[in-house]
């Protein structure tokens, strides 16, 4: 059924669709109105049979639905930024584990300073964490990558991120395809669990490995996403039996036809850079687009295939690996590995500075005629760097640099290039 | 013919033996049929409080609870030595997590069971979690507190041998003033664990105005028995904490951890009680009161206040402390007492 509504909400009816049997949430921005909605879901009893927990913060909200999903319940919970990293901890047993929790990441910055803006820092931080991450760049993708990551998680024990960019999704109001609840139940199995806390068939969970299996069990944690590499594109296509729309999958090409430049990105942002890649063909350039939804498994030979044939690649990223450059783009290198491209990092939209198509032209122009930085941070206002570190050479103490900076800039609403 | 009193097998300790009381009044170990839940052949030290205690807490929760229950472990020694892969003492379904989320664990784990007994696919299934003082009142603190706020169906049994014993003996919040442990060692002026310093769960469980918090020790295994019982019979957040001495991290002899566990309760430095939603509703009375120095003496972790001149004044100290427990906990009140 076709409805116009908020990212947030469109995920939580998708999330009730699946039947989860324990939800819990800690509220933070901008994942809050999806537990918001699933908790009033809850409440009115639209959403039966399922537990709506308010824990005490991130790090019981994960170990929650450690145990729930131990004792053999679907789980649900949500988060983003510094929830996401408040229970890390707990984030890394649930995949140790091979519990199929399936969580969304609104994805925000991390401070300090503290930022509420979208940029996809939370979730890169976590890439080696066990968990599959998916990047929705849309809300309907948002809504259907749900119903996927329940399957996937459930069929491989393994726990799944959704990550949708937090604000530019979360907080829009799109239309949206909303499946019915018979669509979803074809889909989506119940749950049967691999291992479960059970009287009649005790077990114990969580014991001390030493060095005689661990680098065993860890390996299996590898073997594992090798499998969802294979079974992501498969339930991609399952999908689109039931559901009838094209969603999910490791990665989309857009107008990849003879590129000489290819653009890498994920999550939303790929809504403007194909707009931008649409104006530069209309004007003759031959560059196209490669967006990545499964950043974990990282899709190396569908990365390198899409890329095989262009001269030149630009991994556009809302991220930063402080000391190197880039994350998706240190990934997406290892794809082209011997294929001798050149390849450019961009570092853009930190704490949801805009990403405008006059920035991104400019860009794909300068790289088209190799003229860009091996690492470019996109519309980074030098004049406000500059001042800082000529004041740090001046002063000793120069106090607090994020709030001197904020000083030189004035009371701006926001900065947009 | 003389009247010939009544003999009761005595243990020194006005307990009552197994053999003179009838069957449905013995306790759950005299039960041939008991579950061993934690059964031998597990690692702990020899003396280990801990086992003792987790043995009799788990097998009477078994008890009460018709077999059917799951159990959430802290990281810590009762974690270790009980199942190092691929061996596993637990003959119960048993989960560790983390060392400071086990009783959000626990949530979970009783979220999980009302879901499935309320979609008739799951029978009453209860849940315990256990960690030592370090996981409960330090590290775990955040997540026991959260627990017993939102009165999740969970019991948390805390077993308290003050300290960090698995790491090498370092400070908890549950270590006792003056004593000695890798982080606090018996130097400077003030030797050992500062006074004024640490805190005592149950209080703040009580505080949370839960259904149900108990203290006990493993001297007096029927009364913890029979809280653990009293515990799953009601519903709710309950918290049971278990003072368990370490041979290892008190510096004692390993046939002394019962004789110790004795002294902490009858020197009023361990009080041993029940409450219910708040209110102390039992205490368990001192029978003969003892000076602290003779629950002192006997541990290495208070070596330093017995040396050539022993610390009369730090000694002094901890008896007021002990002293304030009996007027706190009316535990030389009989009419108090249960």
């Amino acid at each position: 059924m076709l409805k116009q509504c908020e990212g947030s909400h469109a995920v939580a009816e998708a999330v009730a669709l699946c039947r989860p049997e324990v939800i819990c949430a800690y509220p933070i921005s901008p994942q809050t109105h999806i537990v918001e909605g699933l908790g009033e879901m809850c409440k009115s009893g639209e959403l039966h049979d399922c537990e709506f927990i308010n824990v005490e913060s991130e790090f019981a909200a994960m170990s929650v639905a450690i145990g729930s999903s131990a004792t053999g319940a679907r789980t649900y919970t949500a988060t983003a930024s510094q929830g996401l990293l408040f229970m890390v901890e707990a984030v890394y047993n649930a995949s140790g584990l091979g519990l199929p929790i399936v969580m969304t990441v609104a994805n925000r910055a991390i401070g300090a300073p503290i930022n509420i803006w979208n940029d996809h820092s939370d979730s890169l931080s976590q890439r080696d964490c066990g968990w599959i991450q998916l990047f929705a760049e849309t809300n309907q993708e948002a809504l259907d990558l749900h119903i996927q990551a329940f399957k996937l998680a459930e069929e491989l024990s393994l726990p799944v991120m959704v990550c949708m960019d937090g604000f530019i999704l979360t907080h829009a109001y799109e239309r949206v395809d909303m499946p019915t609840q018979a669509q979803v139940d074809a889909f989506l199995p119940p749950y049967e669990p691999r291992q479960v806390l059970d009287p009649a068939e005790p077990v114990s969970i969580g014991a001390m490995v030493g060095p005689e299996a661990f680098m065993e069990v860890r390996y299996l944690a590898h073997a594992k996403q090798m499998q969802a590499l294979e079974r992501i594109p498969q339930l991609a296509e399952e999908f689109k039996a039931v559901f009838g729309r094209d969603i999910g999958g490791l990665t989309h090409t857009y107008r990849g036809e003879g590129a000489e430049t290819m653009v890498v990105a994920m999550g939303s942002v790929l809504g403007t850079i194909k707009d931008v890649v649409d104006e530069m063909r209309d004007a003759g350039h031959k560059i196209g687009v490669l967006g990545i939804t499964s950043f974990r498994p990282f899709p190396l030979d569908a990365v390198g295939a899409a890329l095989k044939n262009c001269k030149r690649f630009v991994v556009l990223e809302k991220s930063l690996a402080v000391g190197i450059g880039g994350i998706v783009a240190t990934n997406v290198r290892m794809a082209v590995t011997g294929m001798g491209l050149k390849g450019y990092t961009v570092v853009a939209g930190l704490g949801g500075r805009a990403i405008t198509k006059k920035s991104l032209y400019g860009l794909f122009e300068k790289a088209g005629r190799s003229e860009l930085a091996p690492l470019t941070f996109l519309d980074l206002d030098w004049e406000v760097v500059n001042r800082q570190l000529e004041r740090e050479r001046q002063t000793r103490r120069s106090g607090p640099a994020a709030e001197s900076m904020l000083r030189d800039l004035g009371t701006v609403a926001s900065k947009i290039a | 013919m003389p009247l010939q009193p009544v003999k009761f097998y005595q243990t020194g300790t006005f307990t009552v033996g197994n053999r003179l009381l009838a069957p449905e009044e013995r306790s759950v170990q005299a039960n041939m049929q008991r579950t061993n839940s934690l059964n031998s052949g597990h690692r702990a030290c020899q003396g280990c409080g801990e086992a003792l205690g987790a043995r009799y807490a788990i097998d009477a929760a078994m008890n009460a609870s018709n077999r059917q229950l799951i159990a959430a472990n802290a990281t810590g020694c009762l974690e270790v030595f009980s199942t190092p892969y691929p061996e596993t003492s637990w003959q119960i379904p048993w989960i560790h997590s983390l060392f400071g989320n086990t009783a959000a664990v626990a949530t979970g784990i009783a979220a999980a069971i009302k879901i499935k007994k309320q979609k008739g696919q799951g029978g009453d299934v209860r849940v315990v979690a256990q960690g030592g003082d370090g996981g409960t009142t330090d590290i775990g603190f955040g997540c026991l507190s959260g627990m017993f706020e939102r009165n999740d169906d969970v019991l948390y049994i805390c077993y308290d041998n003050g300290g960090y014993m698995n790491t090498g003996v370092q400070r908890s919040s549950a270590t006792p003033a003056a004593a000695r442990t890798a982080t606090t060692m018996p130097l400077g002026p003030e030797p050992g664990n500062p006074f004024g310093q640490g805190k005592f769960v149950p209080a703040i469980a009580m505080a949370h105005e839960i259904p149900y918090v108990a203290t006990a020790t493993v001297a007096d295994l029927r009364d913890l028995e029979h809280k653990i019982t009293k515990a799953m019979g009601m519903r709710g957040a309950r918290y049971i904490h278990i003072l368990v001495p370490c041979p290892l991290g008190w510096g004692t002899a390993s046939q002394d951890t019962i004789h110790l566990a004795r002294l902490a309760k009858e020197t009023g430095i361990f009080p041993v009680f029940g409450a219910e939603y708040g209110e102390l509703k039992t205490a368990l009375a001192i029978r003969r009161q003892l000076p602290v120095e003779d629950y002192l003496r006997p541990q290495k972790r208070f070596a330093h206040l017995f040396g050539k001149s022993p610390a009369v004044a730090t000694i002094a100290r901890i008896q007021a402390l002990a002293d304030k427990n009996i007027r706190k906990y009316g535990l030389l009140d009989r009419e108090g007492s249960r």
